[in-house]
């Protein structure tokens, strides 16, 4: 029989080392649990998005400017060549009744949307910007989406950058293609010529360098998320 | 009758793992931009902004991976205190811990006997005042640990909970700064569990234990245990305060769930 100081002692010994087992490490027998509750987390997350729920940010706070980082997967600065690659156009295809073919000027003609929101980076800052460009929603109807568009494919000529998404948070109102930020067109360290932009999605969401928009019925996984980051990623 | 409830026993300690691996795997997120500052600005009020926290604290190894673990774990956490919350409410068992009007002066009692400004320990029930205030800050940090939490992890959805919290910034700021506040208490009372009542570790786990060990009845500082080693069985041994068993069992709270002297 073990007695009481033995087992106090036992008791403690084993927390204390079942807890220095676990610093700076991700032991792999609770992995099977954890994609489990990303799972049940992400049934969660869509069950309380709400159109109406907003990014707000004041009026008069202050943008990021120049402070606002870039960023971009490719061994260097994404840049569309014309001569090389042709004039820039947008692709919306997949489950559309109208596929779209749109160069940066056809995105303009179409009804211009500017917002100055929050962008949620998933290691922890914020930035702020004014951000102008096409409501997802409004190019969704002009390409007449069908019954099984339940997600879309944001792809990129960044390298094999990509990150699809669900419908709802692609049709929330602050879900952009922006062509445009802080009143000027995007720069080649922003994702010129045209970038996805919403604050409804942490930053690895909003696909930056846009060439195609492809809608599907299932999803198609993305860049970060198929390397171990959330595939929801909603804020 | 056991020292604490099995309820209470049961979720101490899924406590412990909860918010040991919230807090492990929460300073490995902090790592991914240990700053509050948004780029291009200062946050005068962090003196160790850009400094990580040492990675052998940290759980899940990197970004994607600890933020698994937090968003698994917080479900745990979460439902946990809801559990000892919701308990404490209805078994009448908050009063142990809920500070009340005099424990200021009651608080300053138990500072002076540790400051040997008082000779013997002042008998205030179940849990002294100190340990009051400790074990009520906790749950309080708790709740707002959650809301923080909430606030940073839907800023636009619940943006109604980032307001309370002014905006993402100033939450993400007071969510680190409970957890560190919290981290110090538990690592307080983890100290003083086994300086001065290691008879509470019993007592927190199969609920056991003998009010002649109490600190009360041991007059028991910091350690006190360490040089004291003949403390006899049922406290009958001689104090040099005067204190013996048979005071303690005299001034034994009602309230205190203490098994009686024999």
């Amino acid at each position: 029989m073990i007695d009481r100081r033995r087992f106090l002692a036992t008791s403690a010994g084993s927390l204390a080392g079942a807890l220095l087992a676990a610093c700076n490490s991700d032991p792999k027998a609770a992995h099977p649990l954890l994609a489990l509750a990303e799972r049940k987390n992400e049934t969660v997350e869509r069950g309380i998005f709400r159109h109406t729920s907003m990014d707000r940010v004041a009026s008069d706070a202050k943008l990021s400017g120049t402070a606002f980082p870039q960023y971009y997967v490719a061994d260097s600065l994404p840049i569309w060549d014309p001569a090389a690659r042709g004039v820039w156009r947008l692709e919306v295809t997949g489950a559309v009744r109208k596929p779209l073919s749109l160069t940066l000027a056809d995105l303009e003609k179409l009804p211009r949307r500017s917002q100055v929101v929050d962008h949620f980076c998933v290691e922890g800052w914020n930035a702020r910007a004014k951000w102008t460009g096409v409501r997802l929603s409004d190019l969704a109807q002009a390409a007449q989406l069908t019954p099984d568009a339940g997600y879309v494919d944001f792809r990129s000529f960044d390298d094999d950058y990509h990150e699809s998404w669900d419908i709802e948070s692609a049709m929330h109102p602050q879900t952009l293609v922006a062509y445009a930020m802080d009143g000027h067109y995007l720069g080649a360290g922003h994702g010129a010529p045209a970038r996805v932009h919403s604050p409804v999605k942490l930053g690895y969401k909003n696909t930056k360098y846009l060439t195609s928009i492809v809608f599907m019925p299932k999803e198609n996984g993305g860049y970060w998320s198929d390397q171990g980051y959330e595939w929801y990623g909603g804020t | 009758m056991a020292r604490n409830h099995w309820v209470i026993r049961l979720t101490h300690w899924v406590d412990v793992v909860a918010v040991g691996i919230m807090a492990a795997s929460g300073m490995q997120i902090f790592n991914a931009h240990p700053r509050f500052a948004r780029p291009g600005e200062s946050f005068p009020l962090n003196p160790w902004e850009g400094h990580a926290i040492p990675s052998s604290l940290t759980l899940g190894r990197w970004l994607a991976g600890a933020r698994h673990w937090h968003f698994a774990a917080m479900w745990l956490l979460v439902a946990n205190g809801v559990v000892y919350v919701t308990f404490l409410a209805l078994h009448g068992e908050w009063r142990t811990v809920t500070p009340k009007r005099g424990d200021l002066g009651a608080a300053w009692e138990m500072v002076k006997f540790y400051l040997f400004l008082r000779r013997d320990h002042p008998i205030q029930g179940k849990h002294n005042a100190l340990q009051k205030s400790a074990y009520f800050a906790m749950p309080v940090l708790g709740v707002l640990l959650v809301l923080s939490g909430l606030a940073i992890w839907k800023p636009v959805t619940l943006g109604f909970i980032t307001v309370l919290f002014v905006n993402y910034k100033w939450a993400r700021f007071v969510h680190f700064s409970c957890m560190v506040a919290l981290l110090l208490l538990a690592l307080v009372h983890v100290f003083m569990v086994f300086s001065v009542d290691p008879f509470a570790l019993r007592a927190i786990t199969t609920g056991g234990y003998n009010p002649a060990r109490s600190p009360e009845a041991r007059n028991a500082r910091p350690f006190y245990h360490l040089f004291r080693r003949g403390v006899a069985p049922h406290g009958a041994g001689e104090d040099p305060t005067g204190v013996s068993a048979a005071d303690a069992r005299l001034t034994v709270d009602p309230r205190n769930n203490s098994e009686v002297l024999r």
